[in-house]
């Protein structure tokens, strides 16, 4: 279902919105070896795509949103490399020309609702707050437009709800409300880090059906952080897969679902339930990431790979770029037929 | 909201009657009875039972209480045996008493104003020299004992500097009395020379009272701060792009304040136990000398009234913390 204006805002022709390139945030720790959470990650975004980020818990997927965006501690790391938003670069950006872009050009919706909304004031101002900031309304006009945005992301009796506070909500419609929040000023960029991964199962559908349809009707970019392949299926253009910090395949969604060529890309899709391999037994990916050997003389993933070889200890592996695709692997899985 | 405090005023109400039901009790235990506790022991036994008919003490326990109750409802404790003789119980409680709440309430006003702004700073630039200052001041203010201080700050500014008055309330000018709280009087008199004669007079013993309330709040401010500048919602404000100043106010103070607010509640509690040694140092001539007279002396009259007014300061304080955390706190309202 790919209407021709979709695919122009998705044709690999139009410049890219923001381009990461290179980033790499290291975190000092006290009394220990300097930690490279994110290392020389480089991707892009293109007006109304639609990027997801996919790996393990701990793999840097938060870190590489929070530098975008600005928001890492402001002590204690140091961020290197670029992002570029049409031209701009995020990283030398003052603080204050960073305020002014978060929350207009780029917002973002976090994983666990519940903690990620004030307790003590009543949603509709956490709306309107974000339009006062950035589009000057005063509080009383904004205020139709906030019981407007909740009404657009599926939350019945707007008018009531804004009056609530968020305990007053379910979790299904707190996470409506924070995508209320990131998109009342029509950001061009939404980066929504596991934005389901706090929910139950049905209200997830929900969530990533109402993301997929705003962001369409839109022409939003976005950038979907998630550690679940199955989500990313419905709903990305283009698929990274991140493992230890450093992206180690690259490509459309079809050609990566269709034939993953990384061990751990297969592994990730042989561990995704399916409904038509049921009965099949799921196979998750033996190890975790606490077996990592460092990149700099090894593949990380070579303890807990499927089939290493004698080079993966011993060098490391870089990513390749061919026909639109990206694989970082001494021993690719073989393509089928 | 309005049903809340309702519900609260009500459960002052009951406390109030309880600690009423108490006092009597212990009136009625007193050693050889209240007639013996007022009479002493060798009295004849026809000036005790005068007095016994007197107090209705011959009548059934209830209506005693009852009649209790409505004397006390009307002020009516009777005359003073010790700190005063003779002089009426209640009248001695309106003379001193506002001395001591005006003491503590600017010294509790000066430790907030002082330890919630700095305990956020400190909070928020952790590590950085006004972060060590506040620090090492609220070390100092909780291990230094209250007269001890006040000793010194008198020493120092009063008699060695002579910046301010060593001792009493006001100088010894023409003052209208209206409330005998000596601020409000030269205010609502524009008296403003007494006023300000108040005003000097109050600031070292203040400052003496409020070390320790500065010490705590600032404490917990700092740490309920730091606490609040790591939760989501904050992240999520900062992810708005909002102003530094909205997300001070509204996202981080307004969640940081509620743990702060029950501190100054319980703060309260030792602020009048600190004002009655800081009284003496600087011979304010509080509640602080009459409570230890009263005691000593065995005036029960006037010990009554204190005792009934120190409680109506508790519940009254505890009321007001509610209020601010329902203010506050969407969850407690509701609940
Ligand atoms: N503020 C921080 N200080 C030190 N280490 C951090 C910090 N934030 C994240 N990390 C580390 O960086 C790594 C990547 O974290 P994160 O990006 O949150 O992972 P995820 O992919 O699950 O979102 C983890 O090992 C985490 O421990
Ligand atoms: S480089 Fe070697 S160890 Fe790493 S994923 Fe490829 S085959 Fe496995
Ligand atoms: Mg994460």
């Amino acid at each position: 279902m790919t209407s021709p204006a979709n695919d122009r805002r998705k044709g690999s022709d139009t410049a890219p919105l923001l381009t990461v390139d290179n980033l790499t945030v290291t975190f000092q720790r006290r009394g220990q070896e300097p930690f490279r959470a994110v290392d020389g990650v480089s991707f892009s975004v293109r007006p109304g795509q639609t990027v997801g980020l996919v790996g393990e818990s701990g793999c840097g997927k938060s870190v590489t949103s929070l530098a975008i965006m600005g928001l890492l501690p402001k002590r204690g790391n140091q961020v290197t490399g670029t992002v570029d938003y049409e031209g701009t670069n995020l990283l030398t950006l003052s603080d204050d020309d960073m305020r002014d872009r978060r929350g207009k050009d780029i917002a973002m919706v976090f994983q666990d609702p519940l903690s990620s909304l004030n307790p003590v004031i009543p949603v509709g101002l956490q709306v309107t707050e974000v339009l006062e900031r950035h589009r000057g309304i005063k509080r009383k006009d904004a205020m139709p437009m906030a019981a407007d945005l909740l009404k657009r992301v599926g939350i019945p009796d707007p008018n009531r709800r804004i009056k609530d506070y968020p305990h007053q909500m379910s979790g299904g419609m707190r996470q409506r409300a924070l995508i209320a929040i990131a998109l009342a000023c029509a950001p061009r960029l939404l980066i929504a880090d596991e934005p389901t991964t706090a929910l139950d199962v049905t209200i997830q559908a929900q969530i990533l059906a109402l993301l997929k349809e705003l962001v369409e009707d839109t022409g939003t970019a976005l950038i979907m952080i998630t550690h679940d392949l199955g989500v990313v299926a419905g709903l990305c253009d283009e698929v990274n897969v991140l493992y230890g910090g450093r992206i180690v395949e690259r490509g459309d969604r079809h050609p990566i679902f269709r034939e993953p060529r990384h061990p751990y890309t297969n592994g990730l899709l042989g561990s995704i339930p399916r409904l038509d391999t049921v009965g099949e037994r799921l196979t998750p990916i033996p190890g975790s990431v606490a077996d990592n050997l460092p990149w700099d003389h090894a593949c990380a993933f070579a303890p807990r790979c499927s089939q290493p070889v004698e080079v993966c200890t011993t060098n490391t592996p870089t990513l390749e770029e061919s026909g639109g695709r990206a694989l970082r692997c001494f021993n690719p899985v073989e393509v089928a037929r | 909201m309005l049903r809340f405090i309702i519900r609260r005023l009500l459960q002052m109400v009951g406390v109030m009657i309880a600690l009423s039901l108490l006092l009597f009790l212990w009136l009625r235990s007193l050693p050889g009875g209240t007639v013996s506790a007022m009479l002493g022991e060798r009295a004849t036994p026809e000036t005790r039972a005068r007095l016994s008919k007197a107090l209705g003490l011959d009548e059934p326990i209830w209506v005693q209480y009852v009649k209790f109750m409505g004397r006390a409802l009307k002020g009516q404790f009777g005359a003073s045996t010790g700190v005063l003789p003779g002089a009426d119980a209640f009248d001695i409680f309106l003379k001193r008493f506002p001395a001591t709440i005006e003491l503590s309430a600017f010294a509790i006003i000066l430790a907030v104003a002082i330890a919630i702004p700095m305990g956020y700073v400190a909070a928020k630039r952790r590590g950085s020299a006004v972060d060590n200052a506040g620090i090492v001041t609220s070390l100092v203010g909780v291990a230094i004992p209250v007269f001890f201080l006040a000793f010194l700050l008198k020493y120092f500014f009063a008699i060695k500097w002579g910046l301010l008055p060593a001792s009493g309330r006001q100088d010894s000018i023409n003052c209208t009395r209206v409330t005998n709280f000596f601020i409000l009087d030269g205010l609502l008199t524009r008296e403003f020379d007494c006023t300000w004669s108040a005003l000097k007079h109050l600031i070292l013993p203040a400052v003496a009272l409020a070390s320790i309330p500065f010490a705590v709040i600032f404490r917990i401010t700092r740490a309920s701060v730091l606490d609040v500048l790591d939760e989501d919602y904050v992240r999520t404000a900062e992810a708005k792009g909002l102003a530094n100043r909205t997300i001070r106010g509204r996202h981080v103070m307004r969640n940081a304040l509620l743990p702060v607010v029950t501190t100054i509640g319980l703060q309260v509690g030792a602020l009048l136990a600190g004002a009655v040694l800081t009284e003496r140092v600087f011979n304010f001539g509080g509640i602080g000398d009459t409570l230890a007279v009263s005691f000593f002396t065995r005036d029960y009259a006037v010990l009554q009234v204190l005792i009934i007014a120190a409680a109506a300061v508790f519940v009254i304080v505890n009321l007001l913390v509610d209020i601010s955390y329902a203010v506050i706190d969407p969850r407690v309202r509701t609940r």
